[in-house]
């Protein structure tokens, strides 16, 4: 290839396949999700025991912040080497006896999928959870084609059969509580025992069951990855429960989606990722399991490996300097648990799989927007800008910035076309306003006015429309009986006359 | 444009004009103060392994046939990579438990490890800080399989074998081998973040740690 460009367009991923994208805006899908008392009673509760957890492993690790920088370093040395070390692990895991497929979009790695499962004949395949095989809709493509895609993570099969969307990137069944759960199993598992209570040990128990026979017959495997290892061919998958093992091991077949980011440049690498990893997500020192093969070995494992790279919006995400940052997620989901936002509101309601402060930076860029209306388009507002989630992200993503560049941006494309509406009359007002310090005087002393609406409770609830489109969802303190300046000159008399002990008298 | 060809042109049409690389600071810990095998190393080794709900026997070398003897006690059928010791070997088919040799004459199928209770294997280095060890498949270990379908893992390690910190484990690895860290017995938190032990991998984990 010469070193001129094509000049390619951005590609985001498509629309009308896979989920990362909502029908709806964050506002309105979280209106609904607020009115839900079990769902926020089941999220505070989990994501308090898991911040407690995370900061109780974290705390023991005397280099963390060392090992953050690192972290953060070395995905930044990733998406700025991208293309060599995409090619260097190409040739590592042929050279290792695996196949490597390379796809656009969501729909081209489905087809690519579909195609190789299809080649074996098999009708059914065992899934490890994975967010990338999520984000693309695989199981939906799988079954269109036939082929029965059974979710062998715990919460994603609780998920998968409760018709349900997964609401968190660790623990998709995580608005769910155990009678919750057992109500499905009852449901939906053919062979779930008669007297099933809701146990937890119970529930896991009727799981294992279920599932043991199809990891003992499954000829074909689907997994992702959290790491690949350009130097070696070496792919990781970190699990829990051993459905990873079993999905990496026992069928003939194994075929692993990730995306171009998931990279890591050497195997040292790991020493740090293996460190920050676990301790950030669930809060263990190391989690139960962690697989890693290369390629194919003889007489142990799959036989026949298949490795999908998938694009699908992240080459636009990395087109952005700012915002390319997001792609050194490695899905820990701990600025999820730290969100005001994500703790009251779920997952759910971000309407793509990528939920919680890194959904908000990574799902409007994968896709891009259009417009105001979109539904990615409010994600980056999704936010209090709070700033818990940029100390706990073990790669030092610095996510509210991301969030108000993303703000910017989205501001900025609709200017020109913008239709005047409240928000934007408002502001403008508010500029006129503020343009000299008389209007900006009078203006405060208006406001007084305002207190007769707080009718004595100190706060206003309801403001007659344009206002109403705050008060809707947010109460306004009511305005002081005396402004700032009124005060001043009360306390500290006329400025202009001299006798102000102002802080620049020498 | 192949897919592989449209998918490099776009990456690097969206890093052009980028700096040049930041050099990657790795100030954390790379060695630690306790050499592999040391007292403070198993002891963090042992804490580590039983606050994870692994049961830990420690024993001499001369113990080591009665620690195996007496962690399969409950288990009527064992078995073993192609390579390992005789001697413990000899030892897991005391008090009339069925041995098989995964290989010897035939490898297993994984229904018939579904029926077997019990794999005891070596393994190829601990890392204390995380009560963690890692198989490697080498023949006194075996194929992956092996140490995942029966119910009950009893692994054996050497002092020597374990190391203090996880930098320090990776450079005793080969990334070529297929390789299995594994940090207790399987575990999900996924109902309500209540954790329950034992899921898909084994239910009983059994480390022999010998000094």
């Amino acid at each position: 290839m010469t070193s001129t460009f094509l000049g390619l367009p951005v590609a985001h991923a498509p629309r009308g396949v896979g989920n990362l994208h909502g029908d709806e805006t964050f506002p309105h899908a979280a209106r609904a999700a607020l009115g839900n008392a079990q769902l926020r009673h089941n999220l505070g509760l989990a994501t308090a025991t898991i911040r407690t957890k995370r900061a109780l492993v974290v705390g023991e690790v005397p280099d963390w912040e060392e090992l953050r920088d690192a972290g953060s370093a070395i995905k930044a040395d990733v998406m700025a080497r991208l293309p060599e070390l995409l090619e260097q692990l190409e040739n590592a895991v042929v050279a290792r006896g695996g196949v490597v497929h390379w796809a656009r979009d969501a729909t081209e790695a489905n087809e690519i999928v579909v195609n190789l499962v299809q080649a074996t004949g098999a009708r059914e395949v065992v899934k490890v959870k994975s967010m990338v095989t999520q984000e693309i809709g695989l199981n939906v493509a799988l079954e269109t084609a036939g082929i029965a895609a059974v979710e062998t993570d715990l919460a994603e099969l609780i998920v998968q059969l409760g018709h349900d969307k997964p609401s968190h990137i660790l623990v998709p069944a995580i608005h769910r509580n155990r009678s919750e759960i057992r109500e499905i199993f009852m449901r939906e598992m053919e062979d779930a025992p008669a007297d099933l209570s809701d146990d937890p040990r119970q529930l896991a128990m009727a799981a294992r069951d279920h599932l043991r026979r199809k990891f003992l017959s499954a000829t074909v495997g689907i997994s992702g990855a959290n790491f690949a290892i350009a130097e070696t061919g070496t792919l990781a998958v970190v699990e829990s429960e051993g459905n990873g093992r079993m999905c990496l091991t026992l069928p003939e077949t194994l075929i692993t989606v990730m995306g171009i980011e998931k990279l890591l440049p050497t195997w040292r690498d790991l020493e740090v990722f293996l460190q920050l990893l676990p301790r950030s997500s669930t809060g263990e020192r190391m989690n139960p399991y962690t697989s890693m093969w290369t390629g194919v070995t003889p007489g142990d494992g799959p036989q026949a490996f298949h490795l999908v790279l998938l694009d699908n919006g992240r080459t636009a995400a990395l087109s952005d300097d700012v915002g390319r940052a997001a792609l050194h997620c490695i899905r820990c989901s701990a600025c999820l648990n730290v969100c005001p936002i994500y703790e009251r509101t779920g997952g759910n309601a971000y309407g793509s799989v990528y939920p919680g402060p890194i959904g908000a930076i990574l799902s409007p860029q994968l896709t891009g927007t259009e417009g105001h209306g979109d539904p990615n388009a409010s994600l980056p507002f999704a936010s209090t800008l709070c700033g818990a989630c940029a100390p706990v992200c073990p790669v030092k993503i610095d996510i509210p910035s991301i969030l108000v560049h993303l703000r910017a941006r989205t501001v900025d494309e609709t200017r020109a076309t913008r239709r005047p509406d409240a928000e934007l009359l408002a502001m403008k007002a508010v500029a006129w306003t503020m343009r000299t310090p008389l209007r900006f005087a009078r203006a405060e002393r208006l406001m007084r006015i305002g207190r007769v609406l707080g009718f004595g409770r100190g706060r206003i609830t309801a403001l007659p429309w344009p206002g109403s489109a705050w008060t809707t969802s947010r109460d306004l303190p009511v305005p002081p009986k005396e402004t700032f300046r009124e005060w001043w000159l009360r306390e500290r008399g006329d400025p202009s006359s001299g006798d102000a002990s102002s802080g620049d008298a020498a | 444009m192949t897919a592989r060809d449209e998918v490099m042109t776009r990456i690097r049409s969206a890093l052009a004009g980028q700096p040049p690389l930041r050099v990657v600071p790795r100030e954390y810990r790379v060695t630690s103060d306790d050499a592999p095998g040391t007292q403070a190393v198993l002891d963090r080794f042992v804490d580590r392994l039983v606050d994870y709900k692994a049961s830990v026997n420690r024993t001499g070398p001369l113990g080591l046939p009665a620690a195996i003897a007496s962690v399969l006690q409950r288990d009527d059928w064992v078995v073993v990579p192609p390579e390992l010791p005789a001697s413990w070997r000899e030892a897991c088919a005391g008090d009339g438990r069925r041995v098989r040799i995964d290989g010897d004459p035939a490898w297993l199928s994984a229904a018939e490890l579904d029926g077997i209770a019990a794999v005891v294997t070596a393994c190829r280095v601990g890392i204390a800080e995380t009560g963690t060890i890692v198989l490697d498949g080498a023949p006194d270990q075996g194929r992956r399989a092996l140490t995942l379908v029966p119910d009950h893992h009893v692994v054996v390690i050497f002092a020597e074998q374990v190391v203090m910190s996880v930098p320090e484990s990776l450079t005793r690895l080969d990334a070529l081998r297929p390789l299995t860290f594994i940090s207790g017995p399987s575990a999900t938190s996924d109902i309500e973040f209540t954790r329950v032990e034992g899921v898909h991998g084994p239910r009983v984990l059994d480390v022999i740690v010998v000094e």
